[in-house]
C-alpha cells in the first residue's frame, strides 16, 4: 500500500485516528488504487459481498421462526412459507441467494484462471479464496439439510458416508458427525449451529481476501504489473463502485427473476416431502453448484477412490500457483493455455450435466472422459505449457493494448476538446 | 568443533510447561469433541424386539433399528437355494449364506446400502434381490454385493430369536 500518508483534517479526526485509524483504513478504502482497464469480470468481488450479506441478513431472520427440530422443522418451513409475514419472500431469496452465490462465485474462480489472477504475488489470496469456497460448500450443504425434506435427509445422509470410506476410523468419524447410527436430530441440531456459525467464519475471511488483494493490488486483463499511482490506475471510490454497482444491479436482475418468477426451479420438488428414513428417493441428486463434484464421485467405480477423487478435485486448486509455471498471467498472451482453458470450462460444465443424470451407460463414459481431462488440466497440461507455450509479446504497460489501435489518440483528443463539464480546464 | 550444548534448567522447566500446557488445553477440549458421539439416550434405544409371527415366505418386512431400517426377509425355498448355491470365488465381498442367515429361512440385515447409505429397494436387480438406486448397486438372495460400487455386503446386525415368533435386534 504505498499511498500518501493519510492525515485527518479537524483535530477530533486527529485525535481519534491516532488511537483508532478507522479514518485512514477508510481513506485507503476509498483512494484504493484499481488499474483503469477492469472489466466487467472484475465486478463480481463486490458481487460476492453483496450475497454474503444478503444470505446473513435473511438467514438471521429465518433464523427467527425456524425450529431445529425433526418433528418440527419441516412443518417450521411450511409456517415460514404460509403464515409468517413476508416469509416466503425471505425464505426464496435466502434459498435462491444461495444459488446465486455460486454462480458469483464459479464465475470470480474462472475469471482468476483466465487471467491468471491467482499466480505470484498472489498465491494467498487465492488460496484464502478457496478456503472461502470450502466453507461456502459447507454451509449450503448444511443448510439445505435444515429444511428436513427427502432430499435434505438422504443428501445429508450419502455425503456424511463419504466418510465410512475412510479406512479404520471411517465408521467413528461418520457416528460422530450424526451424533448417533444414522441421521437423526443430533445431526440436524449440529447442522443448524454450524449453518450459522460458518457464514460468519466465512465473512472473516473475506477480509483477509480483501486485505491480501491489498496488497500487491488488482490483477488486471492484460496480467503485466500496473504502475501504483500512476495514470495507470484510478482511485477505487467513485469509478469502481459506480462499475459494481451497475453490475450488481445487473446480477440484481436474474437473481430476482428466480426469486419471483422461478423460486424453486434450481430445488428439488422431493424436498416439499417430509424426511423418511424407510424410503430413499429413486433419484438423489445435489444442489447444482455441487454436481461437478457428484459426477467425478461416481465416475470413479470404487468407494474410496471417488471419495480422494472428489476431494482432490478441490484441493489440487490449492497447488494451481506453483502447477501452472508460465511467467505470463493472462490467458490473453497465452494462445494455447487459452484454448486448454475453454476446454476445461466446457469438462466442468459437462460434468455437471452428468452429476444430474444417472450413472450408466454413455453418461459413465462421458463423466470418466471430462474426469481425465480435469486433472490432465492441472497436473499435466499446465507444466508443460509454463514450459513449451511460445507467448504473445506482452504490452509495455496496460495503456498500449488501447492507444495502439489506430485512430484511438485523434478520438480522444477531439472528445476532450468538446469537453464543457467539470474541472474543463485540466483536459484543455 | 562444538561442544554438544548441555540442556539448561531453564529448558527443562519450558518443556515441562509446554508439556502440560498441551495435556490442559486437550483435556479441556475432549468434552467439546466428545459431545457430539451419540449420547445416553440414542445409546438406550440399542434394542428392538420384533413379532415376525405374521410374515408369510417370500415377504419383507422393515422395522427401524436406531433410525435405520432392518430388513427382516422370510425367504422362499428358491431364494435360499441360490444364496447357498453361489461359488464364493464370484463375491465381492466373500461370506457363506450359512454364516448370514443362521437360521436360513429368515435373513435379518441393515437396510442401508454399504455405498453410501440410501435404502435398496427389494425384489429389483439382476438377482430379484435387492437392487439401490442411488448409485447402482445390486445385492442378491443373501444381501451379498454382486455389482456397483458398494463395497461391502449388507450389515447383519445382532440379533437373536427370543422365541420362534420374536426377534430381537441389536
Amino acid at each position: 500500500m504505498s499511498e500518501v500518508k493519510y492525515i485527518p483534517k479537524s483535530k477530533l479526526a486527529k485525535w481519534f485516528d491516532s488511537r483508532l485509524p478507522l479514518l485512514t483504513l477508510a481513506h485507503h478504502l476509498q483512494s484504493y488504487p484499481t488499474p483503469k482497464n477492469l472489466n466487467y469480470w472484475w465486478t463480481f468481488g463486490g458481487i460476492l459481498t453483496f450475497c454474503l450479506i444478503t444470505q446473513i441478513i435473511t438467514g438471521l431472520v429465518l433464523a427467527m421462526h425456524y425450529v431445529a427440530h425433526v418433528d418440527h422443522a419441516f412443518e417450521s418451513i411450511e409456517h415460514i412459507m404460509r403464515d409468517v409475514n413476508y416469509g416466503w419472500l425471505i425464505r426464496y431469496v435466502h434459498a435462491n441467494g444461495a444459488s446465486m452465490f455460486f454462480l458469483a462465485v464459479y464465475i470470480h474462480i474462472f475469471r482468476s484462471l483466465f487471467y491468471g489472477s491467482y499466480k505470484s504475488p498472489r498465491e494467498v489470496i487465492w488460496i484464502i479464496g478457496l478456503l472461502i469456497y470450502i466453507l461456502m460448500m459447507a454451509t449450503a450443504f448444511m443448510g439445505y439439510v435444515l429444511p428436513w425434506g427427502q432430499m435434505s435427509f438422504w443428501g445429508a445422509t450419502v455425503i456424511t458416508n463419504l466418510f465410512t470410506a475412510i479406512p479404520i476410523v471411517g465408521e467413528s468419524i461418520t457416528t460422530w458427525l450424526w451424533g448417533g447410527y444414522s441421521v437423526d436430530n443430533p445431526t440436524l441440531n449440529r447442522f443448524y449451529s454450524l449453518h450459522y456459525l460458518l457464514p460468519f467464519l466465512i465473512f472473516g475471511l473475506v477480509i483477509l481476501h480483501i486485505w491480501a488483494l491489498h496488497v500487491p493490488g488488482n490483477n488486471n486483463p492484460t496480467g503485466i504489473d500496473v504502475k501504483k499511482n500512476s495514470n495507470e490506475t484510478m482511485p477505487f471510490h467513485p469509478y469502481m463502485v459506480m462499475k459494481d454497482l451497475l453490475a450488481l444491479l445487473l446480477f440484481l436482475i436474474v437473481f430476482l427473476w428466480f426469486v419471483f418468477f422461478a423460486p424453486n426451479v434450481l430445488g428439488h420438488p422431493d424436498n416439499y416431502i417430509e424426511a423418511n428414513p424407510l424410503v430413499t428417493p429413486s433419484h438423489i441428486v445435489p444442489e447444482w453448484y455441487l454436481l461437478p463434484f457428484y459426477a467425478i464421485l461416481r465416475a470413479i467405480p470404487s468407494k474410496l477412490g471417488g471419495v480422494i477423487f472428489m476431494f482432490a478435485a478441490i484441493f489440487i486448486l490449492m497447488l494451481l500457483p506453483w502447477l501452472d509455471t508460465s511467467k505470463v498471467r493472462s490467458a490473453v498472451f497465452r494462445p494455447i493455455y487459452k484454448k486448454f482453458f475453454w476446454v476445461l470450462v466446457f469438462a466442468v460444465i459437462l460434468l455437471g450435466y452428468l452429476g444430474a443424470k444417472p450413472p450408466e451407460g454413455i453418461y459413465l463414459i462421458l463423466s470418466r472422459l471430462a474426469t481425465a481431462y480435469y486433472f490432465i488440466h492441472f497436473l499435466i497440461l499446465l507444466p508443460l505449457l509454463g514450459r513449451y507455450e511460445k507467448t504473445d509479446p506482452l504490452p509495455m504497460s496496460i495503456s498500449d493494448p488501447v492507444l495502439d489501435k489506430p485512430g484511438v489518440l485523434d478520438k480522444a483528443k477531439k472528445a476532450a476538446s468538446e469537453y464543457e463539464g467539470e474541472n474543463v480546464g485540466s483536459f484543455k | 568443533m562444538s561442544k554438544e550444548i548441555k540442556p539448561k534448567r531453564r529448558d527443562f522447566l519450558f518443556t515441562a510447561t509446554y508439556a502440560i500446557g498441551a495435556i490442559g488445553v486437550g483435556s479441556a477440549i475432549w468434552p467439546l469433541v466428545d459431545q457430539m458421539n451419540p449420547d445416553s439416550s440414542v445409546k438406550a434405544l440399542s434394542t428392538t424386539e420384533v413379532d415376525v409371527s405374521s410374515v408369510e415366505p417370500g415377504k419383507t418386512i422393515t422395522v427401524l433399528w436406531r433410525g435405520k431400517p432392518i430388513f427382516i426377509r422370510r425367504r422362499t425355498k428358491k431364494e435360499i437355494d441360490e444364496a447357498a448355491s453361489v461359488d464364493l470365488k464370484d463375491l465381492k465381498d466373500p461370506e457363506k449364506d450359512s454364516d448370514r442367515a443362521k437360521n436360513p429361512e429368515w435373513l435379518v440385515m441393515v437396510g442401508v446400502c454399504t455405498h453410501l447409505g440410501c435404502v435398496p429397494l427389494g425384489e429389483k436387480g439382476d438377482y430379484k434381490a435387492w437392487f439401490c438406486p442411488c448409485h447402482g448397486s445390486h445385492y442378491d438372495t443373501s444381501g451379498r454385493v454382486r455389482k456397483g460400487p458398494a463395497p461391502k455386503n449388507l450389515e447383519i446386525p445382532k440379533y437373536e430369536f427370543v422365541d420362534t415368533n420374536t426377534i430381537k435386534i441389536g
